[in-house]
Protein backbone atom coordinates (compact mmCIF):
# COMPACT_ATOMS: atom_id res chain seq x y z
CA UNK A 1 0.00 0.00 0.00
CA UNK A 2 2.97 2.37 1.22
CA UNK A 3 4.34 1.82 -2.67
CA UNK A 4 1.29 2.09 -4.62
CA UNK A 5 0.73 5.47 -2.80
CA UNK A 6 4.36 6.25 -2.87
CA UNK A 7 4.00 5.75 -6.51
CA UNK A 8 0.77 7.91 -7.21
CA UNK A 9 2.26 10.87 -5.37
CA UNK A 10 4.67 10.55 -7.79
CA UNK A 11 2.64 10.89 -10.73
CA UNK A 12 0.53 13.60 -9.14
CA UNK A 13 3.26 15.53 -8.40
CA UNK A 14 4.82 15.30 -11.50
CA UNK A 15 1.28 16.38 -13.23
CA UNK A 16 1.05 19.26 -11.09
CA UNK A 17 4.56 21.02 -11.58
CA UNK A 18 3.67 20.37 -15.31
CA UNK A 19 0.36 22.31 -14.73
CA UNK A 20 1.84 25.05 -12.44
CA UNK A 21 4.77 25.47 -15.01
CA UNK A 22 2.72 25.91 -17.88
CA UNK A 23 -0.66 26.95 -16.13
CA UNK A 24 -2.95 26.71 -19.67
CA UNK A 25 -5.22 24.48 -18.25
CA UNK A 26 -5.14 25.51 -14.92
CA UNK A 27 -5.49 29.71 -16.09
CA UNK A 28 -8.25 28.64 -18.66
CA UNK A 29 -10.46 27.04 -16.19
CA UNK A 30 -10.15 29.77 -13.69
CA UNK A 31 -11.25 32.16 -16.69
CA UNK A 32 -13.83 30.02 -17.56
CA UNK A 33 -15.17 29.86 -14.17
CA UNK A 34 -15.12 33.64 -13.93
CA UNK A 35 -16.94 34.02 -17.33
CA UNK A 36 -19.74 32.00 -16.45
CA UNK A 37 -20.34 33.71 -13.16
CA UNK A 38 -20.14 36.53 -15.07
CA UNK A 39 -22.60 35.50 -18.04
CA UNK A 40 -24.97 33.90 -15.31
CA UNK A 41 -24.86 36.92 -12.76
CA UNK A 42 -26.16 39.23 -15.81
CA UNK A 43 -28.71 36.55 -17.62
CA UNK A 44 -30.82 36.29 -14.66
CA UNK A 45 -33.74 38.25 -13.53
CA UNK A 46 -33.83 38.61 -9.69
CA UNK A 47 -37.22 39.94 -9.48
CA UNK A 48 -38.34 36.35 -10.71
CA UNK A 49 -36.43 33.85 -9.18
CA UNK A 50 -34.50 34.92 -5.68
CA UNK A 51 -30.77 34.34 -5.32
CA UNK A 52 -30.78 32.01 -2.98
CA UNK A 53 -32.92 29.80 -4.79
CA UNK A 54 -30.81 29.93 -8.30
CA UNK A 55 -27.38 30.29 -6.13
CA UNK A 56 -26.45 26.13 -6.04
CA UNK A 57 -27.53 25.37 -9.48
CA UNK A 58 -25.01 28.21 -11.13
CA UNK A 59 -22.30 27.08 -8.57
CA UNK A 60 -23.05 23.62 -9.67
CA UNK A 61 -23.26 24.00 -13.07
CA UNK A 62 -20.22 26.06 -13.15
CA UNK A 63 -18.26 23.56 -11.14
CA UNK A 64 -19.12 20.59 -13.62
CA UNK A 65 -18.24 22.56 -16.19
CA UNK A 66 -15.04 23.81 -15.11
CA UNK A 67 -13.75 20.16 -14.02
CA UNK A 68 -14.36 18.88 -17.27
CA UNK A 69 -11.29 20.74 -18.39
CA UNK A 70 -9.27 19.60 -15.68
CA UNK A 71 -10.57 16.15 -16.70
CA UNK A 72 -9.78 16.69 -20.37
CA UNK A 73 -5.96 17.52 -19.70
CA UNK A 74 -5.34 14.97 -17.40
CA UNK A 75 -4.41 11.90 -20.07
CA UNK A 76 -4.28 14.79 -22.92
CA UNK A 77 -0.27 15.55 -21.44
CA UNK A 78 0.52 11.74 -21.47
CA UNK A 79 0.47 11.92 -25.22
CA UNK A 80 3.45 14.11 -25.17
CA UNK A 81 6.15 11.85 -26.95
CA UNK A 82 3.78 8.80 -26.42
CA UNK A 83 4.42 9.26 -21.94
CA UNK A 84 1.69 7.17 -21.40
CA UNK A 85 3.21 4.27 -23.35
CA UNK A 86 6.29 4.83 -21.43
CA UNK A 87 4.16 4.72 -18.01
CA UNK A 88 2.34 1.48 -19.23
CA UNK A 89 5.59 -0.51 -20.05
CA UNK A 90 7.35 0.88 -16.50
CA UNK A 91 6.37 -1.20 -13.61
CA UNK A 92 3.97 1.43 -12.25
CA UNK A 93 0.60 -0.01 -11.42
CA UNK A 94 -2.46 1.16 -13.20
CA UNK A 95 -4.19 1.87 -9.85
CA UNK A 96 -0.99 4.04 -8.94
CA UNK A 97 -1.31 5.31 -11.86
CA UNK A 98 -5.05 6.23 -11.60
CA UNK A 99 -4.66 7.69 -8.50
CA UNK A 100 -1.75 9.50 -9.07
CA UNK A 101 -4.00 11.50 -11.58
CA UNK A 102 -7.02 11.11 -9.11
CA UNK A 103 -5.10 13.18 -6.82
CA UNK A 104 -3.55 15.50 -9.45
CA UNK A 105 -7.36 16.45 -10.75
CA UNK A 106 -8.51 16.73 -7.64
CA UNK A 107 -5.48 19.79 -6.46
CA UNK A 108 -6.60 20.99 -10.02
CA UNK A 109 -10.44 21.09 -9.36
CA UNK A 110 -9.75 22.54 -5.95
CA UNK A 111 -8.06 24.90 -6.70
CA UNK A 112 -10.52 26.49 -9.35
CA UNK A 113 -13.55 25.83 -6.94
CA UNK A 114 -11.08 28.06 -4.06
CA UNK A 115 -11.38 30.56 -6.87
CA UNK A 116 -14.68 30.30 -8.16
CA UNK A 117 -16.33 30.72 -4.56
CA UNK A 118 -15.16 33.75 -3.94
CA UNK A 119 -16.23 35.03 -6.93
CA UNK A 120 -19.69 33.13 -6.70
CA UNK A 121 -20.35 35.04 -3.34
CA UNK A 122 -19.29 38.46 -5.08
CA UNK A 123 -21.30 38.35 -7.77
CA UNK A 124 -24.52 36.76 -6.07
CA UNK A 125 -24.48 38.70 -2.61
CA UNK A 126 -25.00 35.19 -1.03
CA UNK A 127 -23.95 35.30 2.37
CA UNK A 128 -21.85 31.85 3.25
CA UNK A 129 -19.64 32.81 6.23
CA UNK A 130 -21.61 31.13 8.80
CA UNK A 131 -21.93 27.85 6.23
CA UNK A 132 -18.23 27.84 5.51
CA UNK A 133 -17.24 24.52 6.70
CA UNK A 134 -20.10 22.67 5.94
CA UNK A 135 -20.42 23.63 2.93
CA UNK A 136 -16.82 22.93 2.19
CA UNK A 137 -17.14 19.75 3.29
CA UNK A 138 -20.07 19.12 0.76
CA UNK A 139 -18.19 20.76 -1.91
CA UNK A 140 -15.09 18.13 -1.14
CA UNK A 141 -17.43 15.10 -1.12
CA UNK A 142 -19.51 16.10 -4.54
CA UNK A 143 -16.08 16.80 -6.15
CA UNK A 144 -14.08 13.55 -4.91
CA UNK A 145 -17.07 11.63 -6.58
CA UNK A 146 -17.29 13.65 -10.42
CA UNK A 147 -13.35 13.76 -10.43
CA UNK A 148 -13.25 9.94 -9.47
CA UNK A 149 -15.73 9.47 -12.51
CA UNK A 150 -14.27 11.56 -14.93
CA UNK A 151 -10.48 10.63 -14.51
CA UNK A 152 -11.83 6.82 -15.31
CA UNK A 153 -13.48 8.60 -18.33
CA UNK A 154 -11.07 10.64 -19.42
CA UNK A 155 -8.51 7.52 -19.79
CA UNK A 156 -11.41 5.70 -21.41
CA UNK A 157 -11.64 8.50 -24.26
CA UNK A 158 -8.28 9.86 -24.68
CA UNK A 159 -7.06 8.08 -27.83
CA UNK A 160 -10.44 8.89 -29.74
CA UNK A 161 -11.42 11.28 -32.23
CA UNK A 162 -13.21 13.84 -30.83
CA UNK A 163 -12.25 12.69 -26.99
CA UNK A 164 -13.21 16.56 -25.55
CA UNK A 165 -16.84 16.09 -26.77
CA UNK A 166 -17.20 12.91 -26.32
CA UNK A 167 -15.93 13.19 -22.16
CA UNK A 168 -18.50 15.36 -21.97
CA UNK A 169 -21.42 13.16 -23.40
CA UNK A 170 -20.45 10.13 -21.40
CA UNK A 171 -19.58 11.63 -18.06
CA UNK A 172 -22.81 14.22 -17.68
CA UNK A 173 -24.81 11.21 -16.93
CA UNK A 174 -22.84 9.66 -14.26
CA UNK A 175 -23.03 13.23 -12.79
CA UNK A 176 -26.74 13.37 -11.88
CA UNK A 177 -26.89 11.90 -8.18
CA UNK A 178 -23.67 13.59 -7.02
CA UNK A 179 -24.85 16.89 -8.63
CA UNK A 180 -28.70 16.32 -7.26
CA UNK A 181 -26.90 15.86 -3.73
CA UNK A 182 -24.71 19.11 -4.20
CA UNK A 183 -27.48 20.83 -4.95
CA UNK A 184 -29.71 20.04 -2.58
CA UNK A 185 -27.34 20.26 0.25
CA UNK A 186 -26.14 23.29 -0.87
CA UNK A 187 -29.51 25.39 -1.06
CA UNK A 188 -30.43 23.58 2.33
CA UNK A 189 -27.14 25.62 4.23
CA UNK A 190 -27.58 28.43 1.74
CA UNK A 191 -31.29 28.93 3.18
CA UNK A 192 -29.98 28.17 6.99
CA UNK A 193 -31.36 24.79 7.35
CA UNK A 194 -29.56 22.79 10.09
CA UNK A 195 -27.52 19.80 8.22
CA UNK A 196 -29.19 17.25 9.60
CA UNK A 197 -32.37 17.86 7.11
CA UNK A 198 -29.52 16.95 4.35
CA UNK A 199 -28.61 13.79 6.36
CA UNK A 200 -30.16 11.53 3.47
CA UNK A 201 -27.88 13.66 0.30
CA UNK A 202 -24.66 13.46 2.55
CA UNK A 203 -24.96 9.37 2.70
CA UNK A 204 -25.74 9.51 -0.98
CA UNK A 205 -22.90 11.63 -1.35
CA UNK A 206 -20.57 9.82 0.61
CA UNK A 207 -21.86 6.34 -0.82
CA UNK A 208 -21.52 7.16 -4.83
CA UNK A 209 -17.54 8.52 -3.46
CA UNK A 210 -16.87 5.19 -1.89
CA UNK A 211 -18.66 2.93 -4.98
CA UNK A 212 -17.37 5.26 -7.77
CA UNK A 213 -13.70 5.71 -6.44
CA UNK A 214 -13.58 1.68 -5.30
CA UNK A 215 -15.20 0.71 -8.89
CA UNK A 216 -13.12 3.11 -10.66
CA UNK A 217 -9.27 1.80 -9.36
CA UNK A 218 -10.75 -1.40 -10.59
CA UNK A 219 -11.83 -0.76 -14.05
CA UNK A 220 -9.45 1.75 -15.16
CA UNK A 221 -6.48 -1.02 -16.19
CA UNK A 222 -9.19 -1.80 -18.62
CA UNK A 223 -9.09 1.46 -19.93
CA UNK A 224 -5.28 1.85 -20.48
CA UNK A 225 -4.34 -1.71 -21.60
CA UNK A 226 -4.55 -2.71 -25.17
CA UNK B 1 16.50 -13.81 -19.56
CA UNK B 2 13.98 -13.17 -22.22
CA UNK B 3 11.82 -15.73 -24.02
CA UNK B 4 8.74 -15.74 -25.77
CA UNK B 5 6.91 -18.98 -26.34
CA UNK B 6 4.52 -19.56 -29.11
CA UNK B 7 3.00 -15.78 -29.92
CA UNK B 8 0.18 -15.06 -31.28
CA UNK B 9 -2.04 -12.11 -31.86
CA UNK B 10 -4.69 -10.54 -34.30
CA UNK B 11 -6.20 -7.26 -34.54
CA UNK B 12 -9.38 -7.17 -35.75
CA UNK B 13 -11.92 -10.33 -37.12
CA UNK B 14 -12.91 -12.29 -39.59
CA UNK B 15 -12.56 -10.94 -43.60
CA UNK B 16 -10.15 -7.93 -42.42
CA UNK B 17 -8.55 -9.73 -39.53
CA UNK B 18 -4.50 -8.50 -39.45
CA UNK B 19 -2.37 -11.21 -37.59
CA UNK B 20 0.36 -9.47 -36.28
CA UNK B 21 2.27 -12.11 -34.33
CA UNK B 22 1.68 -15.57 -35.86
CA UNK B 23 3.59 -18.77 -33.82
CA UNK B 24 6.91 -16.35 -32.65
CA UNK B 25 9.15 -17.85 -30.64
CA UNK B 26 12.70 -17.21 -29.46
CA UNK B 27 14.90 -17.17 -26.49
CA UNK B 28 17.83 -14.95 -25.80
CA UNK B 29 20.58 -14.59 -23.10
CA UNK B 30 22.74 -11.59 -21.34
CA UNK B 31 24.78 -10.36 -24.49
CA UNK B 32 22.82 -11.47 -27.19
CA UNK B 33 21.39 -8.71 -29.36
CA UNK B 34 18.04 -9.57 -32.11
CA UNK B 35 17.57 -7.25 -35.06
CA UNK B 36 14.21 -7.64 -36.19
CA UNK B 37 13.67 -6.61 -39.72
CA UNK B 38 10.58 -6.21 -41.38
CA UNK B 39 8.07 -3.93 -43.79
CA UNK B 40 5.99 -2.25 -42.17
CA UNK B 41 2.77 -4.00 -40.73
CA UNK B 42 4.95 -7.08 -40.65
CA UNK B 43 4.29 -7.22 -36.42
CA UNK B 44 7.65 -5.77 -35.59
CA UNK B 45 5.81 -2.69 -32.77
CA UNK B 46 2.98 -5.58 -31.78
CA UNK B 47 5.76 -7.85 -30.90
CA UNK B 48 7.79 -5.19 -28.75
CA UNK B 49 4.86 -4.46 -27.17
CA UNK B 50 4.46 -7.79 -26.10
CA UNK B 51 7.69 -8.42 -24.85
CA UNK B 52 7.06 -5.03 -22.41
CA UNK B 53 3.53 -6.02 -21.14
CA UNK B 54 1.62 -3.40 -23.13
CA UNK B 55 -0.42 -6.35 -25.17
CA UNK B 56 -1.54 -9.37 -23.34
CA UNK B 57 -0.78 -11.83 -26.59
CA UNK B 58 -3.92 -14.05 -27.74
CA UNK B 59 -1.71 -17.02 -27.43
CA UNK B 60 1.19 -17.71 -26.18
CA UNK B 61 3.77 -16.48 -22.97
CA UNK B 62 6.72 -13.83 -22.59
CA UNK B 63 9.56 -14.61 -19.72
CA UNK B 64 11.10 -11.57 -18.77
CA UNK B 65 13.75 -12.09 -15.84
CA UNK B 66 13.23 -9.63 -13.11
CA UNK B 67 9.96 -8.75 -14.39
CA UNK B 68 8.82 -5.04 -16.47
CA UNK B 69 11.08 -3.32 -14.09
CA UNK B 70 14.51 -5.17 -16.29
CA UNK B 71 12.59 -3.60 -19.09
CA UNK B 72 13.91 -0.32 -20.93
CA UNK B 73 11.92 1.19 -23.83
CA UNK B 74 13.59 3.14 -26.89
CA UNK B 75 10.88 4.16 -29.58
CA UNK B 76 11.06 6.89 -32.20
CA UNK B 77 8.74 8.70 -29.31
CA UNK B 78 10.80 9.53 -26.24
CA UNK B 79 8.10 9.51 -23.56
CA UNK B 80 9.97 12.09 -21.92
CA UNK B 81 7.97 15.39 -20.91
CA UNK B 82 8.40 18.51 -22.61
CA UNK B 83 8.42 21.62 -19.78
CA UNK B 84 10.46 19.29 -17.50
CA UNK B 85 13.96 19.29 -17.72
CA UNK B 86 16.05 16.40 -18.75
CA UNK B 87 17.23 15.56 -14.97
CA UNK B 88 13.33 16.28 -13.92
CA UNK B 89 12.20 13.66 -16.21
CA UNK B 90 15.14 11.30 -15.34
CA UNK B 91 14.14 11.79 -11.61
CA UNK B 92 10.62 11.11 -12.29
CA UNK B 93 11.18 7.69 -14.18
CA UNK B 94 13.79 6.69 -11.79
CA UNK B 95 10.89 6.75 -9.26
CA UNK B 96 8.96 4.55 -11.05
CA UNK B 97 11.29 1.84 -11.97
CA UNK B 98 12.01 1.78 -7.76
CA UNK B 99 15.54 3.39 -7.94
CA UNK B 100 15.89 4.49 -4.33
CA UNK B 101 15.59 7.94 -3.53
CA UNK B 102 19.23 8.61 -2.50
CA UNK B 103 20.36 6.63 -5.73
CA UNK B 104 18.50 8.87 -8.17
CA UNK B 105 20.18 11.97 -8.05
CA UNK B 106 24.07 10.06 -8.59
CA UNK B 107 22.37 7.95 -11.40
CA UNK B 108 20.83 10.79 -13.42
CA UNK B 109 24.22 12.61 -13.40
CA UNK B 110 26.34 9.12 -13.99
CA UNK B 111 23.91 8.43 -16.76
CA UNK B 112 23.84 11.96 -18.82
CA UNK B 113 27.89 12.20 -18.36
CA UNK B 114 28.14 9.03 -20.22
CA UNK B 115 25.78 10.02 -22.84
CA UNK B 116 27.86 13.65 -23.21
CA UNK B 117 24.74 15.18 -21.88
CA UNK B 118 25.87 16.73 -18.21
CA UNK B 119 25.40 20.24 -19.55
CA UNK B 120 22.00 19.63 -20.66
CA UNK B 121 20.54 18.12 -17.40
CA UNK B 122 18.89 21.39 -16.14
CA UNK B 123 17.49 22.33 -20.08
CA UNK B 124 13.95 21.67 -20.58
CA UNK B 125 13.12 18.76 -23.31
CA UNK B 126 11.27 21.12 -25.54
CA UNK B 127 14.26 23.28 -26.23
CA UNK B 128 16.27 20.05 -27.29
CA UNK B 129 17.32 19.05 -30.94
CA UNK B 130 15.72 15.79 -32.30
CA UNK B 131 19.30 14.23 -31.55
CA UNK B 132 19.78 15.26 -27.82
CA UNK B 133 16.26 14.48 -27.45
CA UNK B 134 16.84 10.97 -28.59
CA UNK B 135 19.97 11.06 -26.55
CA UNK B 136 17.91 12.22 -23.38
CA UNK B 137 14.85 9.08 -24.05
CA UNK B 138 18.00 6.74 -23.90
CA UNK B 139 19.01 7.81 -20.85
CA UNK B 140 15.37 7.71 -19.61
CA UNK B 141 15.13 4.29 -20.78
CA UNK B 142 18.48 3.18 -19.37
CA UNK B 143 18.03 5.43 -15.91
CA UNK B 144 17.47 2.30 -13.57
CA UNK B 145 19.62 -0.12 -15.17
CA UNK B 146 18.01 -2.36 -17.13
CA UNK B 147 18.52 -5.56 -18.60
CA UNK B 148 16.30 -6.31 -21.61
CA UNK B 149 16.64 -3.04 -23.65
CA UNK B 150 13.70 -3.46 -26.43
CA UNK B 151 14.63 -0.66 -29.29
CA UNK B 152 11.34 0.47 -31.73
CA UNK B 153 12.75 1.80 -35.11
CA UNK B 154 14.87 4.34 -32.47
CA UNK B 155 16.18 6.30 -36.19
CA UNK B 156 13.34 7.45 -37.11
CA UNK B 157 13.68 11.10 -37.60
CA UNK B 158 17.40 11.10 -37.20
CA UNK B 159 19.69 12.36 -39.69
CA UNK B 160 23.10 10.03 -40.70
CA UNK B 161 25.27 11.64 -38.20
CA UNK B 162 22.62 11.37 -35.34
CA UNK B 163 21.72 7.62 -36.13
CA UNK B 164 25.63 7.27 -36.50
CA UNK B 165 25.64 8.10 -33.04
CA UNK B 166 23.14 6.35 -31.39
CA UNK B 167 24.32 3.30 -33.23
CA UNK B 168 27.69 4.01 -31.55
CA UNK B 169 25.98 4.77 -28.16
CA UNK B 170 23.45 1.36 -28.41
CA UNK B 171 26.80 -0.86 -28.96
CA UNK B 172 28.05 0.89 -25.59
CA UNK B 173 25.01 0.45 -23.87
CA UNK B 174 24.75 -3.19 -24.99
CA UNK B 175 27.64 -4.19 -22.68
CA UNK B 176 26.25 -3.15 -19.44
CA UNK B 177 23.23 -4.17 -17.52
CA UNK B 178 23.46 -7.47 -15.80
CA UNK B 179 26.87 -8.21 -14.03
CA UNK B 180 29.22 -9.60 -16.74
CA UNK B 181 26.35 -10.62 -18.33
CA UNK B 182 25.52 -7.60 -20.53
CA UNK B 183 21.99 -6.72 -21.75
CA UNK B 184 19.33 -8.20 -23.93
CA UNK B 185 18.45 -5.88 -27.06
CA UNK B 186 15.79 -6.91 -29.38
CA UNK B 187 15.73 -4.00 -32.18
CA UNK B 188 12.93 -3.37 -34.82
CA UNK B 189 12.93 -1.64 -37.88
CA UNK B 190 12.24 -1.95 -41.41
CA UNK B 191 15.78 -0.59 -42.89
CA UNK B 192 18.82 -3.12 -42.57
CA UNK B 193 20.84 -0.50 -42.92
CA UNK B 194 20.61 0.72 -40.03
CA UNK B 195 21.34 -2.26 -37.17
CA UNK B 196 23.07 -4.95 -38.43
CA UNK B 197 26.49 -4.23 -37.03
CA UNK B 198 24.91 -3.88 -33.38
CA UNK B 199 23.24 -7.65 -34.33
CA UNK B 200 23.94 -10.72 -32.87
CA UNK B 201 21.05 -12.34 -34.22
CA UNK B 202 19.06 -11.71 -36.87
CA UNK B 203 15.44 -12.46 -37.81
CA UNK B 204 12.93 -11.24 -40.66
CA UNK B 205 9.35 -10.82 -39.90
CA UNK B 206 6.54 -10.92 -42.29
CA UNK B 207 2.85 -10.88 -41.80
CA UNK B 208 3.90 -11.73 -38.01
CA UNK B 209 5.94 -14.81 -38.63
CA UNK B 210 9.41 -15.09 -37.87
CA UNK B 211 10.58 -16.09 -41.82
CA UNK B 212 14.07 -16.05 -40.94
CA UNK B 213 15.82 -16.51 -37.57
CA UNK B 214 19.50 -17.37 -37.56
CA UNK B 215 23.23 -16.06 -35.67
CA UNK B 216 24.37 -13.17 -37.90
CA UNK B 217 27.48 -14.73 -38.24
CA UNK B 218 29.67 -11.92 -39.17
CA UNK B 219 27.51 -11.47 -42.34
CA UNK B 220 27.88 -7.59 -43.02
CA UNK B 221 24.84 -5.47 -43.70
CA UNK B 222 25.25 -6.27 -47.73
CA UNK B 223 24.70 -10.10 -47.00
CA UNK B 224 21.40 -9.71 -44.83
CA UNK B 225 20.04 -6.93 -47.28
CA UNK B 226 20.37 -10.18 -50.03
CA UNK B 227 18.89 -12.76 -47.28
CA UNK B 228 16.39 -9.83 -46.08
CA UNK B 229 15.34 -10.07 -50.65
CA UNK B 230 15.12 -13.49 -50.59
CA UNK B 231 13.14 -14.06 -47.30
CA UNK B 232 10.59 -11.14 -47.28
CA UNK B 233 11.07 -9.35 -50.79
CA UNK B 234 11.78 -5.35 -51.47
CA UNK B 235 14.90 -3.84 -51.37
CA UNK B 236 15.51 -4.24 -47.30
CA UNK B 237 15.86 -0.27 -46.79
CA UNK B 238 12.24 0.41 -46.55
CA UNK B 239 8.62 -1.29 -46.06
Amino acid sequence: MGELLAQAWTVARKDLVLEFRTRTALVSAIVFTALVLTVFNFGRDPTAVPTIDLAPTILWVTFTFAAMLALNRAFQLELENQALEGLLVSPLSRTSLYWGKLIANLVFVAVVEAVGLPLFVLFFDVPVGHVLVPLIGVIALATLGFVAVGTLFSALVIRTRFAELLLVVILLPFLVPPLIGAVQVTARLLGGRPLSESVGYLKLLAAYDIVFVSLASFLFRFTVDE
Amino acid sequence: MLSAEGLRHAFGEGRGQVVALDGVSFNLTAGQTLAVFGPNGAGKTTLLKVLAGLIRPQQGSVRVAGGRGAIGWIGHQSHLYEHLTVRENLLFWAALYGVPAARRGPRADQVLERLGMGDRADQPVWSLSRGLAQRAAIAKAVIHDPRVLLLDEPFTGLDLAAAAELRALLGELRGGGAPGGGRVVVLATHNVDEGVELATDVAFQRRGRFVHFAPRAGRGSSDIAEAYRRAVGGTGTDG
